[in-house]
């Protein structure tokens, strides 16, 4: 019965972590509820704004189908980050991570894991959003087709460079540095030009805009939904940046893992 | 049930840990032999948390160190992690997952096959059936600890690293969860490592015993040795007279054995 061989990758194990938080997922309807609460309290907001404006300016339809556009696509950062942060705070407020870290779970099965959970989440809570927003404002993200599931990637990539920076600071500096789970993102908030054209900006503010992976996915979104153009530029500018930034995140994450074993943080689970 | 030293289970070499300036483990060596079960005691503060975190890979050495089945734990871990598994009241399982649910997601974590066998098996052994399907924070501090134990055992490791595993226990339930440990051993030739307050769990588990202090080993033996040696009734006189430094081994040549 005693295992007798480890293999060095296994999906088997990225899997067990999925199942552990899944079975957490559904143990708690708090838990699931609140996966669904706040998109569409925000989705009722700017849906409602974007009548609003259509109302008041007689702005055209599809201008101001940006607004719901645009925070959809917020959504899938900010929650697609928070998914992967959640998840692993999970393991530190169950006080479980000496557990794991001691399993045969490597630190990349362990990320893999995260990132697979940032995506069940976010679809538990996004799905339903998108589908009441067809049914009250007409509005209906799917129809942005293939070129969605790219801007998707894209985001996602970035909502995971920012989960391992935060999930790795945490590891490092204990549970102090919790706070930087919900709010680390919000920075690119006003940068990334989420609901605005870069060219809004301070010219001298728009370099490091562009520098922002999200920046050219908020700009391809409204090039797609104004003009109905995908721009192939923009998202392959914005998968560069990915690159790079996946890599900063995933070579922070390892750094500072190595750091909490060096500090003894990992026995020491607390403030 | 003495001498069952062959390989050593653990290897520990020049073992250095420091935390700023000071050490918290100074530079200590010691090897634990396979099949046997070693008592590594200390007051708080001693370094036996911090040996035990280098031993399981989870605190990285300064220098020096530390092997487990030959494999090094700060640079090859997963050589050796899926043959041990610890204990320790300080480290939780998920509360709100049932017990069945958390024994399962460990037993797939060590690449188990026939996992609902193998938790069959443990709720029946460790008498967990009752509570198999209640969430793991809502059973009682001894039921917890069965539980903890049967995920150290889900792997049937063959390194045990407990860390005060009868902390807070009734001394019905806590003579029970040693009985197990006895048979454990016995049935698997297991190595137990074992940190705890308590002497008379040590006196009677424990083979050998490791006795530390500010980060040093300060001695090293069988406990009716010790306990000879020191010319006391018991352990836990011998770890006050070592703890408060109020009396010294009777015979140096008895030390060095």
């Amino acid at each position: 019965m005693s295992v007798t061989y480890c293999p060095s990758f296994s999906f088997r194990r990225i899997g067990a972590m999925v199942l552990r938080h899944w079975y957490l997922l559904r143990s708690s309807w708090p838990r699931l509820f609140e996966l669904m609460y706040w998109p569409m309290v925000q989705m009722f907001m700017w849906g409602f704004l974007q009548l609003g404006v259509a109302r008041q300016t007689g702005t055209f339809v599809a201008a101001t189908a940006t607004f719901l556009a645009a925070f959809f696509l917020w959504d899938v950062l900010f929650r697609g980050q928070l998914g992967f942060s959640m998840s692993f705070l999970e393991e530190m407020w169950a006080r479980n991570l000496a557990n794991l870290m001691i399993t045969p779970l490597r630190p990349i099965e362990f990320v893999l894991s995260l990132m697979a959970m940032s995506v069940i989440r976010l679809m538990v809570g996004f799905l339903p959003v998108t589908i009441v927003a067809i049914w009250f404002f007409g509005f209906n993200l799917w129809g942005l087709g293939v070129a969605l599931a790219i801007f998707f990637a894209n985001l996602f990539l970035t909502a995971w460079a920012v989960g391992m920076l935060c999930s790795g600071l945490v590891l490092r500096n204990g549970m102090g540095a919790e706070g930087l789970a919900w709010s680390l993102m919000f920075i690119l908030l006003p940068l990334a030009c989420v609901y605005y054209p870069v060219t809004t900006l301070p010219v001298w503010v728009q370099p490091v805009a562009c520098a922002l992976p999200p920046t050219a996915v908020f700009e391809g979104m409204r090039a797609l939904v104004l003009e109905q153009t995908f721009r192939p530029d923009l998202m392959a500018w914005a998968f560069g940046l990915n690159v790079l930034w996946f890599a900063a995140g995933a070579f922070s994450f390892f750094w500072l893992l190595r750091g909490a074993r060096e500090v003894g943080s990992l026995i020491s689970v607390g403030e | 049930m003495k001498d069952r030293t062959t390989l050593p289970a653990i290897e520990a070499s020049r073992l250095l840990k420091r935390y700023g300036d000071s050490a918290a483990v100074n530079a200590i060596s010691f090897a634990v032999g396979t099949g046997s079960i070693t008592g590594l005691l200390g007051g708080n503060g001693a370094g036996k948390t911090t040996t035990i975190g280098m031993i399981m890979g989870l605190v990285a050495p300064t220098s020096g160190s530390v092997k487990v089945f030959g494999a090094d734990m700060a640079r090859e871990p997963y050589r050796s992690l899926y043959r041990m598994n610890f204990e320790s009241p300080y480290v939780d399982l998920p509360h709100r997952l049932t017990v069945r649910e958390n024994l399962k997601v460990f037993g797939l974590l060590y690449g188990l096959d026939n996992i609902a066998d193998r938790i069959a098996r443990l709720a029946d052994v460790l008498d967990l059936t009752e509570f198999l399907d209640r969430a793991a924070g809502k059973i009682s501090a001894g039921q917890k600890t069965r539980v903890a134990l049967a995920k150290a055992l889900i792997n049937e490791p063959d390194l045990l690293v407990l860390d005060e595993p009868t902390a807070s226990l009734d001394p019905d339930t806590a003579d029970w969860i040693r009985g197990h440990l006895e048979r454990y051993r016995a049935e698997k030739n297991a190595t137990i490592l074992l940190a705890s307050h308590n002497m008379y769990e040590v006196e009677r588990l424990c083979d050998r015993v490791i006795m530390m202090k500010r980060g040093n080993i300060v001695d090293d033996g069988a406990p009716e040795s010790l306990i000879a040696r020191y010319g006391r009734q018991n352990l836990e006189e011998v770890f006050l007279d070592i703890a408060r430094a109020r009396r010294q081994p009777k015979l140096e040549k008895d030390a060095a054995e």
